[in-house]
């Protein structure tokens, strides 16, 4: 589905991401893990389209296309999600009228119709059973004075109205505490399925316990170090990072 | 004796001159230019009785004492009132004819501005009073307004039809000294609306009047009185909207709102004249002088969306006369390329217990310049006066400007003032944010500035709220690059 080659990216002449392969497949879950600083969100941004990074070598390419041409709306369009580590705060725009606008937009970048106001209702309904989301929320102004778990529950809800072919965690599990963090896993679990992918970003196993995923990357100083399935995510709790960077340098 | 040159040259210019006007006045257009004979002549056009004439060239002579005020934050080049045409009339209108008389060319127009004059709005419970160049040429729903008593015309039919209360309010709270466009408006006014709302009834459906400039050159002086009567309610729209052109235009209104003991009047406006293009050449001069007096327990809101003219020069404002009465001011003004708005209100706080609220959204792109200018006054004998206000300005780019001008006259110890003010920028991360869930980024600005303007949106009535909402997204419209 995804597929990430040799990939540099670098924003005010300062390279973040040097050189980075991936392959994702449809069905899969990938976690990347890795150190402040190291280029987890920035390879996130990149594959979403923000366009203050440039992309200096390499391709991101969706399905087989490759994405450098293609606007953030565009590619949202295709079926990619980015759950932001911060979410923007819009005023007076109600979460509602923020998740019409956003579903209606897509499926005209799709050629198809608008959503039809019950179906819109029902899906609103289910979704927010599913994340045990406060009716009253949906009249808020999209993450104006939330707090940060609300924030964040509030993306995976966006995530479950939209239901995208790829979607990236960014750190979604940090400020949500444990009952919600069950929550929020336990929704993306039921959005998996064969045809979509899930990019989880996070710094804890804890979140992988609950979203497992099928391979786990270590990224440091824009680079994959290392690879592995759930269990390198454990050996990281324990171990820290150190003595990866030190295999690095080596 | 021998002409000279120049005694010749001058002759022949008054003989054209006299001659163009005396055929002029045959057609439907007079001649540029201002003079106590084009007032007559507009004044005799109307038929009007002859107090009107003797109103109308008093307040010519003290026009021409008058300078154009030069304190608002907007800079322009002058108009030359000599080379503007103070009358103009379309062909084919009679006012007393159905809309099946009218031209369909002028049907076919409204349609492709969005108004429709049909059944349709009888159905959406709104009553029109078109007004184009100058001359109304449709009237509906006047029968179902007749029946609560209830006066809804052309002004100039008012003056005909009810001089009695013309003559009785008319310069009553918009004198005709009050200020230099004001006493022009004064002089040339040719249409406008009248309404009357007796005693204790509520007006059944929103009142509408669309203006619209039509002939090249043709300025706009519209005049509207509206006296809401002891405990009535009534809710007027106004909506203009104006094609392209290259020409500047100038347009003085006056807008006069009369509430009585224990009335209400909730007056909105939408304004989309032409703006302008790109590069900030031609545009609507937007002069407006518009004033409300409450009487006791009376309110006065007036809520406006101010998207067009190059310049926007333009108070409403509530003179709280009466004990216990109410002022509002929910405005929102966005400003793009090259346009310049001043706007804001006064809030004069004369009676007890007189309370006011003001929420002014400016919104800022491209080159422009948007002011909010507001007074709150407080009258010495103005017990327990409050006021609220709260001025927020959203920005996009960094070539536009905000600027709030608030004054504050106290002179009652006992008034209570609270004003906030915020300015505020739409972000790009705002913008990503959106774009990532698929809404472009016109679309994304359309929807930060929805939300940004909410509680002034909200304040007016549904099927207005959704023409103001797509006005937004469309004087927007690449503001971003
Ligand atoms: N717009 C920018 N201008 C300058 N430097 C930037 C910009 N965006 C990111 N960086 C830098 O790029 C590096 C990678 O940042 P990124 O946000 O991708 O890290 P991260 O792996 O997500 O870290 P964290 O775990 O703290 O979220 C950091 O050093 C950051 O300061
Ligand atoms: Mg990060």
């Amino acid at each position: 589905m995804l597929k990430i080659k040799n990939l540099h990216a670098s924003v005010e002449d300062k390279e973040i991401l040097r050189g980075i392969n991936l392959e994702i497949k449809a069905g899969e879950v990938h976690a990347i893990m890795g150190p402040n600083g190291s280029g987890k969100s920035t390879l996130a941004a990149i594959i979403a389209g923000k366009e203050e990074f440039e992309i200096t070598k390499g391709a991101v390419l969706l399905e087989g296309e490759d994405l450098e041409d293609l606007a953030p709306e565009e590619r949202a369009h295709k079926g990619i999600f980015l759950s932001f580590q911060y979410p923007v705060e819009i005023p007076g725009v109600s979460v509602t009228n923020f998740i019409k606008t956003a579903i209606n937009e897509t499926r005209k970048g799709r050629g198809q119709e608008d959503m039809p106001a019950n179906k819109m209702l029902k899906l609103l309904r289910e979704k927010g059973e599913l994340l045990e989301i406060d009716r009253k929320f949906l009249s808020r102004s999209l993450n104006e004075g939330f707090s940060g778990g609300e924030k964040k529950r509030m993306e995976i809800f966006q995530m479950a109205m939209l239901e995208p072919k790829l979607a990236i965690l960014d750190e979604t599990d940090s400020g949500l505490d444990i009952d919600a963090l069950r929550i929020v896993a336990n929704g993306v679990n039921k959005l998996r399925n064969k045809d979509n992918a899930i990019i989880v970003i996070t710094h804890y196993q804890r979140l992988l316990e609950y979203i497992v995923p099928d391979f786990v990357h270590v990224l440091h100083n824009g680079k994959i170090v290392k690879s592995g399935g759930k269990e390198l995510a454990l050996e990281l709790e324990e171990k820290g990072y150190d003595w990866l960077k030190q295999e690095t340098v080596s | 004796m021998a002409y000279t040159e120049e005694e010749l040259k001058k002759e022949l210019e008054t003989k054209e001159y006299e001659y163009g006007f005396y055929t002029d006045i045959e057609s439907d257009t007079f001649p540029k230019g201002l003079s106590e004979e084009i007032v007559i002549a507009i004044s005799k056009r109307k038929e009007e009785p002859k107090w009107m004439t003797e109103w109308r060239l008093e307040a010519f002579r003290i026009w021409k004492t008058m300078k154009e005020p030069e304190w608002a934050n907007v800079t322009y080049k002058k108009p030359d009132f000599q080379d503007i045409i103070y009358y103009s009339a379309p062909k084919k209108a009679d006012p007393n004819k159905s809309l099946s008389d009218v031209d369909p060319e002028l049907l076919e127009m409204y349609k492709k501005l969005g108004i429709s004059v049909d059944e349709q709005k009888k159905l959406q419970n709104v009553a029109v009073d078109i007004v184009v160049d100058s001359v109304s040429v449709a009237t509906t729903f006047k029968k179902t307004l007749a029946e609560k008593g209830i006066i809804f015309m052309p002004i100039s039919e008012a003056i005909q039809e009810h001089p009695e209360l013309v003559k009785k309010y008319i310069g009553t709270v918009v004198p005709k000294t009050d200020n230099f466009y004001a006493a022009l408006n004064s002089a040339v006014f040719t249409d406008g609306s009248f309404c009357y709302i007796p005693k204790g009834v509520r007006c059944p459906m929103e009142l509408s009047t669309y203006f619209r400039i039509n002939q090249a050159g043709t300025g706009q002086f519209e005049r509207t009185l509206l006296v809401a009567d002891e405990g009535s309610y009534v809710s007027y729209l106004e909506g203009c909207t104006a094609p392209s052109r290259d020409e500047n235009q100038l347009h003085a209104a006056v807008v006069e709102l009369i509430a009585l003991d224990d009335a209400e009047i909730k007056y909105s406006t939408v304004q989309n004249w032409y703006p302008g293009n790109k590069e900030g050449i031609g545009g609507v001069f937007n002069f407006v002088t518009k004033r409300g007096i409450c009487e006791k327990n009376a309110k006065i809101s007036w809520t406006q969306v101010e998207t067009g003219s190059a310049i926007t020069w333009k108070y409403p404002s509530c003179i709280l006369k009466g004990d216990n009465s109410i002022g509002e001011f929910y405005s929102i003004a966005v400003t793009n390329n090259y346009q310049q708005a001043d706007t804001g209100t006064k809030m004069i706080h004369l009676g007890k217990n007189t309370k006011s609220t003001i929420i002014s959204k400016g919104i800022s792109a491209g080159k422009s310049q948007n002011s909010y200018r507001g007074l709150v006054q407080i009258g010495s004998r103005a017990k327990n006066a409050r006021n609220f206000s709260q001025c927020d300005s959203l920005l996009m780019g960094n070539e536009c400007g905000a600027h709030t001008f608030p004054y504050i006259e106290v002179k009652n110890k006992t008034a209570q003032i609270e004003h906030e003010a915020t300015t505020s920028k739409i972000g790009e991360d705002q913008i990503f944010y959106c774009n990532q869930r698929g809404i472009d980024t016109e679309k994304a600005i359309a929807l930060i500035v929805n939300g940004f303007s909410k509680e002034v949106l909200n304040k007016l009535p549904m099927e207005f709220a959704v023409e103001a909402q797509k006005l937004l997204e469309i004087s927007l419209e690449g503001s971003v690059g």
